[in-house]
């Protein structure tokens, strides 16, 4: 690739989504979502329960079929994929963080082999690289390297978060998808996870799209917001200027509820 | 009187026919697990009924027929099933497996070399290798489909990360031609090299779990490994006592209460072979004695 | 450096009766490289609406907000993303962190997401808080357990971790004792002697004589609300 091309190329959204709509029967899951992720960008999709916003996250990392709508990822269109290679870029390009580490993760197999699980996925073949590639990133995420052989069922709560992120990232991928990454964690933990999200997205230049209810953990964490209600995208833009000076009547409502601590 | 109350090989010819064609689709797409209607044998599940299925398919009356257990065929499972075809099928029985036309196994792949003509059935537990780690059949399918078989690797590093090598010492997975990754069935590892290139037609029968596969004759199938741990084929390091034969799977038997064993073929045929040719192991006598204490 | 034409601003409140608020119409004002403009005015007044509206905090309404060239009051998210790390600097008087991350990494932050290496920004930080007499032992605590006037002194120097060609200030010297005053002060004559544009909010009028080159009255961006 020239320099110029390289420009050109860095110069364009990674994920651009249009249009977006899913529904279940009558029901709206999601409609009309169009937005644009930049390379190291950090977008929150905030809203309750039913507001679409796990439905748009489905859609977008290709667990649910959208009806109406195109995603392009680094300009390939991704509706139009066939299964192999976008399952291919689920395993390298992209990640995919549930809320729930047991659903990230397999809980038979160790530390080391889940999170050597997507380099073996992609070609490794060298039982010492791999491993050692499994310490270093369990280093990143603060986890002892002499728990290298212990299964996750042996972890807290917060190490198996830690852990199903490792997991995810140690194939360098360009876009996570979050699901409440932070939900069921103490709020000691979920601190500390966040700090490690922050440092990670800005050491490897993630983009991330991460789905929560917790306005505290968007403030922190995105860069920008999107506050979804009945399915649609009702306002969207910075995330502090969505919080402290919401232009919609639900975001309003949405802030103003917030317990003050 | 027996051989008029069944159909030639027990099964009806429209079962036949259904089993025929899933074996030939397996033999077209070598590795590729083709589901079957299995039927109800007049045996349990785990006795064989996967493989009885497919040799009762596959029989005409001019086969010979070798059924082995462990690659033994003095065993309750290898002498039933024998005894079965005798008197369904009526078809002539032998020990050696040069001699045999169709070969029914459990767990073994004989020591002399298969031949051109030779088919190979073998009896299958679990065919789907990669159940191990993923427990949902269509996840499993879709993995197949897709070539994504990191997992099976994953396994293979569990392996090592637990026991400092890889221990899976049976049923160790290959990969056919490059494409679909295969059971062997529980072979020993040991086994697994005669798998590649042999020149008989190698049948898989999975009764329980409604599957045939194939591996045609001259298939490639390499065992799975890492760089830094290639495959090994192992085997205990003796000589058979019996026998002498240094490069044949050994089964190991106790001979008393003091510590006493001694190491035998597990190919009963291929040992008998050797004796009867003059070759002479540390226990041989004519009339073998228990070792002593 | 900081352009600001004929700017409106209104709150509307849709859940109390769509009441719109108008705080602010037809301000207008400019600062160049190497100049502090203070802003005054009485108590709600708009003074730190206008300075959240300049940091793309508070939309504006209508019309022009140029800070580096760029439109705040019509850019992209992006670009304001990328306007605030590289250009535009904000030392609130608020400190919003992550907690349990040590001060000396809040500090350094800044410069980290310019891709400043880890070592260089730990110590341009550690510099500014030894300055700002930050004890030592404290560094690698999180500031959300320190007193009021310790974090204010964190807020500055996460502030001026990087030099910013443009800063807004608000009350960066409330609660501060006459030493750490007046290295703040030293701060800012320095920013200016490099050539930052400093827009900022000072009670304190001592500061704002020693550091303002001028001032600007707010009251007179207040909307004349027919009575």
């Amino acid at each position: 690739m020239t320099l110029m091309e390289t420009m050109v190329a860095t110069d364009r959204p990674l994920l651009k989504v249009e249009g977006l709509t899913k529904g279940y029967g009558p029901r709206i899951g999601c409609a009309g979502v169009t937005f644009d992720l930049w390379p190291g960008e950090v977008l929150g999709i905030v809203g309750e329960s039913g507001s679409g916003k796990s439905t748009l996250l489905s859609c977008l990392a290709g667990h649910l079929r959208p009806d109406l709508g195109s995603i392009h990822y680094d300009g390939r269109d991704v509706l139009a994929m066939g299964e192999t290679e976008r399952r291919c870029l689920g395993r390298t390009d992209w990640a995919y963080v549930h809320q729930n580490p047991r659903d990230g993760l397999r809980m038979g197999v160790s530390a080391g082999g889940n999170v050597g699980e997507r380099l073996m996925a992609i070609g490794a073949r060298h039982y010492g690289e791999i491993r050692g590639k499994a310490v270093a990133w369990m280093d990143r995420v603060e986890i002892a390297a002499d728990r290298v052989d212990d299964r996750p069922s042996a972890f807290s709560g917060g190490m198996q978060q830690r852990l199903q992120i490792a997991r995810n990232l140690v194939t360098s991928p360009r876009l996570v998808f979050m699901d409440e990454p932070t939900g069921g964690l103490d709020v000691s933990v979920q601190a500390r996870l966040l700090d490690l999200m922050r440092g990670l997205v800005r050491d490897l230049g993630l983009s991330v799209v991460i789905v929560t209810h917790d306005l505290a953990v968007v403030r922190l964490l995105a860069h920008r917001l999107m506050v979804m209600k009945s399915g649609h995208v009702v306002e969207q833009g910075l995330t502090d200027q969505v919080l402290d000076d919401p232009q919609h009547s639900y975001t309003q409502l949405l802030v103003s509820s917030v317990l003050q601590v | 009187m027996t051989d008029q109350a069944y159909n030639f090989a027990y099964l009806d010819e429209q079962t036949k026919r259904m089993i025929r064609r899933a074996i030939l689709k397996g033999i077209a797409v070598p590795g590729y697990q083709v589901p079957f209607a299995s039927r109800e044998m007049p045996m349990p599940y785990g006795w064989g009924t996967g493989g009885v299925q497919v040799t009762a398919a596959c029989l005409v009356p001019e086969d010979r027929l070798k059924v082995i257990d462990q690659g033994a065929d003095d065993t309750t499972n290898a002498v039933s099933i024998r005894k079965f075809f005798q008197r369904t099928a009526g078809v002539e029985v032998t020990e050696a497996t040069a001699a045999a036309t169709l070969i029914q196994t459990r767990h073994r792949i004989p020591e002399t070399p298969l031949t051109r003509g030779q088919i190979l059935v073998y009896q299958v537990p679990i065919p789907e290798p990669l159940r191990f780690l993923e427990p949902r059949e269509t996840e499993t399918r879709k993995m197949h489909e897709l070539e994504e078989y990191g997992l099976m690797h994953v396994k293979l590093y569990e392996d090592i990360a637990r026991h400092g090598q890889i221990a899976t010492s049976y049923d160790y997975p290959v990969k056919v031609e490059g494409r679909y990754v295969m059971a062997p069935s529980p072979i020993p590892k040991f086994d697994n090299p005669k798998l590649s290139g042999n020149p008989a037609i190698q049948l898989f029968g999975a009764g329980r779990e409604q599957r045939i596969y194939a591996l045609p004759p001259y298939t490639s199938a390499v065992s799975l490994d890492f760089d830094d741990h290639p495959f090994q084929a192992s085997k205990a390091p003796h000589h058979c006592d019996l026998c002498g034969a240094k490069n044949s799977y050994l089964d190991e038997v106790i001979t008393d209460d003091h510590g006493g064993r001694m190491f035998v073929c597990s190919d009963t045929d291929y040992c008998a072979g050797r004796r009867a040719a003059g070759q002479k192991g540390r226990l041989w006598s004519p009339e073998p004695q228990e070792a002593a204490p | 450096m900081i352009h600001i034409d004929n700017l409106s601003k209104s709150f509307t409140l849709h859940n109390q009766g769509s009441t719109v608020i108008p705080v602010m119409a037809g301000a207008a004002l400019e600062v160049a490289g190497g100049e502090c403009v203070g802003l005054t005015g009485r108590s709600g007044a708009g003074k730190s609406t206008l300075m959240r509206m300049v940091y793309g905090n508070y939309l504006a309404a209508g019309g022009r907000l140029l800070v580096g060239g760029l439109d705040v009051a019509r850019a992209q998210p992006r670009e304001i993303i990328r306007l605030r790390r590289d250009t535009l600097g904000y030392v609130s008087q608020f400190l919003r962190v992550v907690p349990r991350v040590p001060t000396l990494d809040v500090v350094a932050e800044p410069l980290l997401a310019l891709g400043t290496p880890v070592e260089q920004a730990r110590q341009r930080a550690a510099d500014l808080l030894a300055r700002l007499n930050i004890p030592e032992r404290l560094w690698s605590l999180s500031p959300t357990t320190f007193s009021g006037g310790e974090q204010q002194r964190v807020n500055i120097a996460r502030g001026f971790a990087h030099a910013y060609p443009a800063l807004l200030l608000d009350e960066p010297t409330a609660s501060l004792d006459a030493a750490n005053r007046e290295v703040v002060l030293g701060l800012i004559e320095e920013a200016k002697a490099r050539g930052a544009a400093i827009l900022g909010i000072f009670h304190d009028e001592g500061a704002r004589a020693r550091v303002c080159d001028r001032l600007v009255d707010v009251t007179g961006f207040t909307p004349q609300v027919a009575a």
